[in-house]
């Protein structure tokens, strides 16, 4: 295996710590690898500014390559462009936050928000706050199935 | 003076003013935490000031990268007069403290918050435009979370300026007192007129009336002032001391500690 596809692969196990089951590849952060013989330089899309789990994500990145034996020279660094939007977390990213309990990003039809319910994917949904226990979350609620949840906001340029 | 060296202290002045006025607003906000009045009031307006420290936190990096320190040192080992944020945002929510007698208010704070926003808007709008690519792409990134932030202070402006007679004076006696502090929010301080013509951001007089549009639609006439100092040019009311001491308590602890 090249060494890129490694460093790929080791991404894939490096989770956002609030949201453990979704990989930061899937949540669409990793911009770009770039793999000079034994030197590898990741640029990653920060989600929202003031997440506290950025550093966090920025050194679980770096311990995973690092263990790469191939890998000589690391950096990872934040970019400011790019901007990261919703539109980036993968198919799989998405159905992955549904299994956890929090709705994927929806697109917006005509201005509205259509959030399905990730348990029983009922529409008869309504916003409870917009912000949530996390800066990339706001709170629902289905009035179909009585359940409280939580669902990525959407972000958009 | 040379021309690079006039546009690097433009800009290195204007990107201060930027981070001081969000920094010192998510710390005023975050002394709301548990006293907002409902619950999921406390939970948006704290994750609102935990995305204005993040704010914060991209301009101060920019500065660092512009060589003027590091972060924990611009936001934590930074005397008063140094600091370029208006007078508005350091001003108390009320009196007492978060731990002492808290008396906020909340008529205030919707109007103080709703208020900067916007002027906040028209700033960075203006900026998205200017000269800076490094600036802009910060802009563009803080104006996606501040369009939340907007429809949040809106709603709560809205509905209590069209409430009960006690919640109209109460927002009209706000409103009284945050317009006495507003020009200080859109001041570019002693040298805003270089700024202007350096294409950083356009004139504090284009902004003000670009606000005021924005804000007639309440019908609402009042006039700017600023009243109790003039932050951008780093003179402070004593609240300003007094709430970076609270800030840096824990860092002038052990100043040497690895963060």
């Amino acid at each position: 295996m090249i060494l890129k596809e490694k460093v790929m692969k080791v991404l894939d196990t490096v989770k956002d710590p609030e949201i453990p089951v979704v990989s930061v590849v899937d949540l669409g952060m990793i911009h770009n690898v770039s793999v000079h013989n034994d030197r590898v330089t990741i640029e990653v899309m920060p989600t929202f500014s003031g997440c506290p789990a950025l550093e966090i994500i920025k050194r679980n990145i770096e311990l995973a390559v690092e263990s790469i034996p191939e890998v000589n020279s690391l950096s990872v660094a934040f970019i400011r462009h790019p901007i990261w939007t919703t539109e980036l977390v993968s198919e799989k990213g998405k159905q992955e936050l549904k299994k956890f309990g929090i709705a994927p990003p929806e697109d917006r039809v005509e201005g509205e928000w259509h959030v399905p319910c990730p348990y029983c994917g009922s529409v008869y949904t309504t916003m409870d706050n917009i912000f949530g226990p996390a800066a990339c979350r706001s709170i629902l609620y289905c009035k179909s199935c009585k359940n409280p949840f939580e669902a990525m906001k959407p972000v958009s340029i | 003076m040379d021309e690079s060296i006039e546009y690097r202290e433009c800009l290195i002045e204007l990107i201060y003013q930027l981070a001081d006025d969000d920094f010192l607003l998510a710390y005023r906000g975050s002394e709301w935490l548990g006293l907002a009045p409902h619950i999921e009031e406390d939970v948006a307006f704290a994750s609102i000031s935990q995305d204005l420290m993040g704010h914060a936190a991209l301009y101060y990096g920019l500065l660092e990268e512009l060589g003027e320190g590091k972060i924990d040192h611009l936001t934590h080992n930074r005397s008063p007069e140094y600091f370029r944020n208006a007078i508005l945002v350091e001003l108390p929510n009320g009196t007492g403290t978060y731990l002492e007698n808290p008396s906020y208010d909340w008529a205030f704070t919707v109007v103080r918050n709703y208020f900067y926003t916007l002027a906040k808007k028209v700033r960075l709008d203006s900026i998205k435009k200017s000269s800076y690519e490094p600036l802009q792409h910060i802009v563009q990134k803080i104006s996606i979370e501040m369009s939340y932030h907007m429809m949040h202070w809106e709603v709560w402006f809205k509905q209590l300026i069209s409430s009960t007679a006690e919640a109209k004076s109460r927002m009209e006696e706000a409103m009284s007192i945050v317009f006495e502090e507003l020009g200080g929010v859109f001041s570019y301080g002693r040298i805003g007129d270089r700024m202007a013509r350096l294409s950083l951001i356009e004139s504090e007089e284009v902004l003000k009336e670009r606000w005021m549009v924005y804000l007639n639609k309440e019908k609402i006439q009042y006039s700017m002032k600023m009243k109790q100092g003039d932050g951008r040019n780093g003179i402070h009311t004593p609240h300003l001391a007094e709430a970076l001491a609270t800030l840096s308590e824990v860092y002038q602890s052990v100043p040497t500690a690895e963060w």
